[in-house]
């Protein structure tokens, strides 16, 4: 990577940031924190003030009291000098005149600008499930908002059946599924793959996965494909009419069908990367960035979800939807133009790190486990337990469930690059850092 | 209500208070320096690492199983560590000072 002249890094300058979760907002701050003197504009669509996604799913959904999880205080915005502007929506990106256009017709001018732009839901060109307006819509849902876990909590309450059909068996699905049968309601899994999370883990979580949420009492059905969804109106007898009377039913393409009182629909994002192909940076994946986040024009950053970057611990492009990789990119983009990187040194490398809660299981991933040719299960019970996953010698990543353990000593292998004892692994004895670790590899 | 100080690692001192939630909210709540917070408060990130003080250590309690292997992500870890969004903000905590460890 080139390190730009000193003026560069002139601490000064107005940057705009699109978008305000987890990159956009800790990006400003880190900003701040490292001595940016210039203006710091955060713009954001969503109205609620910034707060973290995973708990969505989790605990905003099956909490009492409806309320989101800042991800900063309101007041700590103007602490810290950044204007931030919610329920805007970026229209326009003119880079060569370094100014973007919002949905009020206002131009800023920009000396550098962020992407953080994520990804949003994306929803399956499925018959019935064309339009999905979320305002509108009270029996079609998909999780990435704070409206939508609004708007899924309120159709619970408001369905007498509590009959729930979840589209799709990834994490978002899964915790989904998990919060709505805490709370009540009959759910009703579909996922098109053979198994459960096939596209991210092994048939080993997989399968321990699918144990618990049968063993909860989701209906856990794979290999369907859902290929139309119809609105059932019923009149019930002897009943005033009632909005939620309606009845959803996916229909399955061998013919099966399941009625819901409402429907979610988790089965991956797509990448909000329309601005950044405006504005002419290379998008392939997502918007490419060097290791500090930097992409095509060397004025525009890009963080986040909607980024692709070359990882050197794994040597390859890739792209990650984390609050770990949102963090640390936001950590490092911030670094750099404040002329803070070490200069004349690799970016350090961070780890991939995520973690998903359902029920009383609480899963930490550390890595990637892409390309593996060996796993290990190191087992302590039926509740607890971790996957090793390896290619030769080198460990790629670790799964634990309720094994907080395996995943620290996990992440100190792969950040330290430790050669793991695999007879360790397969041993009865306990978990050590002693007994786990060879030596430093090479 | 509970009045508790936050000393951070650039030796700043910030008073807050609070009634209910977690310690790492509050602090959040409040921008303390180093207290990330970037789990949400469910024990997966290691970001919100405090040192008690030796005295209150017995109050506050040690951590347990999944956060005292979580405290061990940090190199700065030491017996009077805790990772403060699995600390309650209540009438026990009133008077203390938390040291942030990052």
């Amino acid at each position: 990577m080139q390190f730009p002249a000193e003026e560069f890094h002139s601490n000064n300058g107005a940057v705009v940031i699109i978008g305000a979760s987890h990159a956009g907002v800790n990006f400003a701050f880190h900003l701040r924190q490292q001595g940016w003197a210039g203006c710091i504009t955060l713009i954001e669509r969503d109205p609620e003030l910034p707060y973290h996604r995973p708990p969505l799913s989790k605990k905003t959904l099956q909490s009492a009291e409806l309320k989101s999880t800042p991800l900063k205080a309101e007041k700590a915005y103007s602490d810290n000098n950044i204007d931030l502007k919610l329920g805007y929506e970026v229209t326009t990106v003119n880079q060569s005149a370094k100014q973007i256009t919002l949905n009020d017709g206002q131009c800023l001018h920009y000396n550098k600008l962020i992407l953080a732009t994520g990804c949003r839901a994306f929803i399956p060109p499925v018959l019935g499930l064309e339009v999905i307006d979320p305002l509108n819509n009270r029996s079609i849902f998909t999780m990435r908002t704070y409206a939508d876990t609004t708007a899924i909590k309120a159709a619970l309450n408001n369905s007498s059946d509590k009959q729930v059909v979840i589209i799709g068996g990834g994490y978002i699905g899964l915790e989904s599924a998990a919060s709505l049968i805490a709370m009540g309601a009959k759910v009703t899994v579909i996922e098109k793959q053979p198994k459960i999370l096939s596209r991210v883990t092994s048939a080993v979580m997989s399968d321990f996965l699918t144990e618990l949420h049968l063993s909860k009492g989701v209906e856990l059905l794979t290999d369907k494909d859902v290929i139309e969804v119809k609105q059932l109106s019923h009149q019930y007898p002897h009943q005033p009419p009632h909005q939620y009377q309606h009845k959803q039913v996916v229909v399955c393409s061998d013919g099966s069908e399941y009625c819901a009182d409402f429907i979610i629909v988790g089965v991956g994002v797509r990448l909000n990367t329309q601005l950044a192909l405006e504005a002419g940076v290379d998008v392939e994946q997502g918007i490419k960035v060097n290791e500090a986040c930097q992409t095509s024009n060397e004025d525009i950053f890009a963080i986040g979800d909607c980024t692709q970057q070359f990882s050197s611990l794994y040597q390859r492009w890739i792209r990650l939807e984390s609050v770990q990789n949102a963090v640390d990119q936001a950590k490092i983009a911030a670094q750099f133009l404040t002329g803070k990187l070490p200069q004349g040194e690799p970016v350090q490398q961070t780890v991939p790190w995520f973690w998903s809660d359902q029920y009383n299981c609480k899963l930490q991933i550390v890595g990637l486990s892409e390309g593996y040719d060996e796993l290990l299960v190191k087992q302590e019970s039926a509740q607890q337990f971790s996957v090793w996953y390896f290619k030769a010698d080198k460990l790629l990543c670790v799964e634990a469930v309720n094994y907080a353990k395996a995943y620290v000593l996990g992440t100190q292998a792969i950040k330290q690059n430790l050669l793991v004892d695999k007879a360790a692994l397969q041993s009865r004895d306990a978990l050590s850092k002693e007994t786990l670790f060879l030596a430093v590899s090479n | 209500m509970a009045k508790v100080i936050f000393v951070t690692q650039n030796n700043g001192s910030v008073e807050v208070e609070g009634d209910s939630g977690s310690l790492m909210e509050l602090a959040v709540a409040n921008g303390v320096a180093g207290i990330d917070g970037d789990c949400g408060g469910v024990c997966s990130c290691a970001t919100c690492h405090i040192y008690v003080d030796p005295a209150d250590f017995v109050t506050i309690g040690s951590a347990e199983e999944v956060e005292a292997d979580m405290l061990e992500l940090d190199d700065q870890v030491t017996e009077y560590s805790r990772l403060c969004c699995q600390i309650e903000v209540s009438e026990q905590i009133d008077g203390m000072t938390f040291v942030v460890a990052n």
